[in-house]
């Protein structure tokens, strides 16, 4: 017996001292392995009397519960310390960047527009679109600017060959005549929108020979300029995000409304700026698009996309925006909007 | 218009600051642009002369000039070609700034001598454009004076911009008026200047009334011609006009009072009588700024025996022009058609202070009173005799009164105005205003012929009180409507969806140059702009993509050559509203996914955008079919064609090789156009989706690669593999392509089993992947490689 105690012992020692799984592995396998001297121990018993079995049999059955016990317990150990060993090697670079995503930008042109439609359609405004190649008459004439207006001369007007001599076709010099179009079509209560592109032959620092205009228009029987000026305080404050952002009125021209207003805004604390020009619908415009001006008023607005985004997004150079220079699209660009 | 705040108080009597009077000229629609007092800049450049000048010992244009300052004599070197001895001129000295230049002065050696200031023209000032040489000075100017000061510019100088509407408001006396009704200060009447003539006119006039509606004039005999007094140099120079002589400084001053152009003709030059007539096409006139203009066709011309010797309303004519040896003039006063007038200052291109009034509106009423006040000083400043008028028509007729009810200006304008209040408005403006019941009859004065409905008159009212009177009204009834039908909802929808796929959007012209529209189908005549701003824009385009392509052209030679850009915007092929189309066009070009660590670069192909083109159509929920045929600009053997039916949705493709020289790209590069509003919208009404049962039993996945001839598509073997079963089959991968030797290549195929009523068995597997075999076999020839 002493024999079996010993080699415990021994074993017992060997277990602690293992130091590698395969250590511990050939360490079960000497001791508890088929011819492992702990179970050839086992396989003697048979030969032994019943008394001695019994007393014997137990001892080496505690033997081998406590080997098996002590291999357990290291064999955890030592996996610890192999996994251990195997993440201090996985070490990964954290700072290498995320698995790129390409993305692109919404042009800031385009994200005007969508804020101005979001703003303007809660005031129960909706879009309306019209033609950029438009016929003289839309452009000028029903908008009350006849053909030798001086108007006409202010606007540098891009021409193409007219289907007949009386009617010139241009390229719209602004939304207006998709008032026009609409008003032509559709019978007060009018409550429109007109976005999009526009053309003069003008190009400088401050002018492009295509830009992009937003136009409103609203008619009915009662609205005045009270209202003009409460529609486009509203818009301004949403759009400029700033609830007590000041306008001023000031008196204008423009052939097709009477009065006629030019709006500034107060910038910044220190200076006004001009950002749009609106009015009540001129009589003879609504005339032209068998409106009866003793029943139905209205007033309208048009202002210049590029100039309000520009102010918005401290833009400096108008020509940018159309240079498609990608450095620039991606510093004033913007993301996609989450839409359903 | 320019103006100086004592000239304003010559017509205006008010005791308002500058500050008020600027608010209010602005509040009125004379948007104030500019308040400046010139002198104040200026006050260190004063008055010097030149006693003496030598020749610079080390350089041919330069002189050594002494100069008297007043107080001391200083050595300056010059290089002003008119520098002289005994020209009084402007010293800048060591310390000063030169407006034109920010150069500060200091003692410095030029040239190896020493100078002690600058001695200045008038565009280093920034007085005028003269920078040919140095000022020359009044030889009675002050030593040591201020030069802008004396010049008499010590005013507050006032520029404000005039709407096209407003022709009264270009002579001071018709501000005045403005700022007197909103009651700043009272409006001092003019003098009755009414004149009699001594003698007959000697000169008679023929004047053809389509021409002229009414044309004034007098002999004026025995003048002297010389500079015009201080004051009024000064007063012409504070406003930045260059005096000439007393006869043309006199004119020029009535333009600016009173918005009455005149002209004075050098009478003894004249040969025969006036013709105020139209011109005949070729008829040429040298004019007063020394160019010689060539007449069309309806013209308003004013000829003697010699031909056209000025273009009415516009400029004068430089052979009949004063000078300081006239001593005979004939005075013009006239009205002149705004509309012709325009049309002629515009086709010869001449800007001029009369064309500018005349085109503009010059109160008719003012043709004899302009003729009578300007005799008057003329005889004051140049002495000699007047004529009797000579005249021929007569003012244009004044319109008929309006009818104006006074509720309007609540109704229309938003803000209650006392009806005393209105009439009081009105009258200070001129206009004659009576009851009529409840209503007001308005006549226009002669002046306001842009005044012609019951909303003007609200304008004038509103302005006058000013617009921040009106208090704003928010909308009250709001409607509920969406702001965008499902179609513009759409373009925002997509225009998201590109830019999540990594493509920038740009907005580029929509012209272009129509010779680079050649190779993408071309520009028809109709068009082709008839005023373009470049010939490189002289197109509508045909195409998005030729300005996509310098859009990548332009990033590629700043050194990005991979790109993926998209735009929404119309493309054209004819006039018409139904020509223009909106198209969502874009391209990719060089690497995809360059540069970065995570995966290795490869060229981008048509895959690339051919799923951008599908994102699009499966997010309108269409599956449109593809035909191996496309527009000339695309690669014939890597590009497609995607319909809906026989409608065209778009192409997509490589771009054709023969493009990469024309444009000079650098490829790959890859394209794809969409026809956005041919894509039908979905017709489901519901946002319900449709029901999905989910299988509880297994699917189960089985792979196939089969040989097949290099002709055969991909398509051709998925859809012979789908005929299997299609109740079972989920979906079918196309996982490997290769291409093999002998003209074959190998597909290989991952087909997804999803059973709905119990779980296959392996014998149900095995048959299925026979028919499989056997139909991919019938369909393509296609053998199942080993």
């Amino acid at each position: 017996m002493d024999t079996a105690k010993e080699l415990t012992q021994r074993f017992l020692r060997d277990i602690e001292k293992a130091s590698s799984l395969q250590d511990l592995e050939d360490i079960r396998v000497s001791a508890l392995g088929k011819k492992g001297h702990l179970t050839l121990l086992m396989k003697d018993l048979g030969q032994k009397s019943p008394e001695e079995r019994r007393v014997v049999g137990a001892e080496l059955n505690r033997l081998k519960e406590s080997l098996t016990q002590a291999i357990d317990t290291r064999k955890i150990e030592l996996e610890d310390l192999v996994l251990n060993a195997r993440l201090a090697s996985e070490m990964l670079d954290i700072s290498l960047p995320p698995r790129p995503q390409p993305k692109g930008k919404i042009h800031p042109l385009s994200h005007v527009m969508d804020q101005t439609i979001h703003i303007f359609g809660q005031m129960g405004f909706v879009v309306k679109e019209g033609p950029d190649i438009e016929e003289d008459f839309y452009n000028f004439t029903a908008l009350n600017i006849p053909p030798e207006h001086p108007a006409r001369q202010e606007q540098d007007t891009f021409y193409l060959p007219a289907f007949s001599e009386q009617q010139p076709l241009v390229l719209r010099t602004h939304t207006s005549p998709v008032q026009i179009r609409t008003m032509l079509k559709e019978k007060p209560p009018i409550r429109i929108i007109a976005l999009g592109r526009t053309y003069r032959s003008d190009y400088d620092a401050t002018h492009t020979p295509m830009f992009h205009q937003i136009e409103g228009l609203v008619i009915d029987t009662k609205t005045h300029m009270g209202h003009l000026k409460g529609c486009l305080e509203e818009f301004c404050r949403l759009f400029f995000e700033d609830p007590n952002l000041k306008l001023r009125f000031r008196p204008g021209y423009f052939p097709f409304t009477e009065p006629s207003a030019e709006v500034d805004i107060w910038w910044k604390g220190s200076t006004w700026l001009e950002i749009l020009g609106c009015g009540m619908v001129h009589p003879n415009v609504l005339r032209n698009c068998d409106i009866d001006p003793d029943l139905y008023q209205g007033f309208a607005f048009g202002m210049g996309l590029e100039r309000i985004a520009m102010l918005k997004y401290g833009i400096e150079d108008l020509r940018l925006f159309y240079e498609s220079d990608l450095r620039w699209l991606n510093h004033y660009g913007f993301d996609a909007e989450v839409r359903e | 218009m320019r103006f100086t705040l004592s000239w304003l108080k010559e017509h205006l009597e008010t005791e308002a600051s500058l500050e008020t009077i600027s608010d209010q000229l602005t509040s009125l629609g004379l948007v104030v642009e500019k308040v400046e007092n010139k002198a104040e800049e200026l006050v260190r450049f004063t008055i010097c002369e030149i006693i003496e000048t030598e020749k610079h010992p080390n350089a041919d244009r330069l002189k050594v000039c002494r100069v008297n300052t007043g107080k001391e004599i200083l050595q300056i070197v010059c290089g002003g070609p008119n520098a002289r001895k005994g020209l009084k001129t402007v010293l800048a000295r060591p310390g000063d700034t030169i407006p034109s230049t920010k150069q500060v002065i200091k003692v410095g050696q030029v040239r190896g001598v020493e100078s002690f200031g600058m001695l200045c023209s008038a565009s280093e000032l920034l007085l005028g454009e003269d920078g040919g040489g140095i000022l020359e000075v009044d030889p009675e100017a002050p030593l040591g004076e201020s030069y802008a000061k004396w010049l008499g510019l010590d005013e507050n100088l006032i520029e404000i911009s005039i709407t096209p509407n407003r022709g009264d408001c270009l002579g001071v006396y018709g501000i005045a008026r403005d700022l007197a009704a909103t009651g700043i200060g009272k409006l001092i009447p003019l003098k009755d200047e009414k004149f009699k003539g001594t003698f007959p006119s000697s000169l008679s006039l023929k004047v053809d009334s389509d021409a002229c509606p009414y044309f004034t004039g007098r002999i004026i005999r025995g003048v002297k011609n010389g500079p015009s007094p201080l004051w009024l140099r000064q007063k012409l120079q504070a406003i930045g006009l260059r005096p000439i002589s007393a006869l043309v400084d006199i004119t020029n001053y009535f333009a600016y009072d009173r918005a009455r152009p005149l002209h004075v003709f050098d009478a003894d030059k004249l040969k025969g009588n006036l013709t105020v007539r139209l011109s005949h096409e070729g008829e040429t006139c040298k004019a007063l700024d020394g160019k010689t203009y060539t007449f069309t066709d309806d013209m308003t011309v004013i000829a003697d025996d010699t031909g056209v010797i000025s273009l009415a309303g516009i400029m004068g004519g430089e052979s009949t022009g004063c000078d300081e040896n006239t001593q005979t003039v004939f005075l013009e006063s006239a009205f002149f058609d705004p509309i012709r007038t325009a049309i002629t200052g515009r086709t010869l291109g001449i800007l001029s202070d009369s064309r500018y009034r005349f085109e503009r509106g010059v109160d008719p009423n003012s043709t004899l009173p302009g003729l009578d006040a300007t005799t008057w000083m003329i005889l004051a400043m140049c002495g000699g005799e007047a004529s009797e008028v000579v005249s021929a028509g007569s003012p244009p007729e004044f319109k008929r009164p309006i009818l104006f009810n006074p509720e309007r200006v609540e109704s229309l304008g938003g803000v209650h105005v006392k009806p005393s209040r209105v009439e009081e408005i009105l009258s200070s403006l001129g206009f004659d205003v009576q009851k009529e019941g409840p209503k007001l009859s308005v006549t226009l004065p002669s002046w306001r012929f842009d005044v012609e409905h019951e909303a003007d008159l609200v304008e004038e009212i509103l302005r006058v009180d000013g617009y921040d009177k009106v208090p704003s009204v928010p909308f009250g009834e709001r409607p509920e409507k969406k702001p965008l039908d499902s179609l513009q909802e759409r373009r925002f929808v997509m225009r998201d969806l590109l830019s999540n796929r990594g493509l920038m959007e740009v907005v580029s012209w929509s012209f272009m140059s129509r010779g680079e529209a050649e190779p993408f189908g071309g520009v028809p005549e109709s068009l082709v702009l008839l005023n373009p701003i470049s010939q490189e824009l002289n197109s509508m385009r045909p195409s998005l993509l030729p300005n996509l392509l310098k859009v990548a052209i332009y990033n590629q030679n700043r050194g990005i050559e991979s790109l993926a850009i998209f735009e929404m915007g119309p493309q054209y092929s004819s006039p018409t509203p139904e020509g223009q189309h909106i198209m969502l066009s874009g391209l990719r070009a060089g690497g995809f996914h360059c540069g970065n660590w995570a995966e290795k670069k490869r060229d981008v192909d048509i895959y690339d955008v051919k799923g951008d083109v599908f994102s699009v159509f499966d997010s309108a929920n269409i599956s449109p079919q593809l035909e191996t045929k496309a527009p000339s600009w695309y690669h014939p053997g890597r590009s497609a064609t995607l319909k809906l039916g026989p409608q065209v949705l778009g192409y997509f493709g490589e771009i054709h090789p023969r493009l990469f020289k024309t444009f000079d790209l650098k490829g790959p590069v890859v394209a794809f156009e969409i026809f956005l509003d041919r894509i039908p919208l979905s017709k489901r009404k519901t946002t319900a989706k449709q029901k999905l049962t989910l299988s509880p039993y297994q699917a189960v996945e089985r792979d196939f690669a089969f040989v097949v001839d290099l002709h055969i598509s991909a398509d051709q073997v998925i859809k012979s593999a789908l005929k299997a079963d299609p109740s079972l089959v989920e979906n079918v991968v196309l996982f490997d392509v290769f291409t093999l030797k002998d003209n074959k290549k190998s597909l290989g195929i991952r087909i997804r089993l999803q059973p709905k009523d119990h779980t296959l068995t392996e014998d149900e597997i095995q048959a299925f992947s026979q028919k499989v075999i056997d139909l991919v076999t019938q369909n393509t020839g296609g053998v199942l490689r080993q």
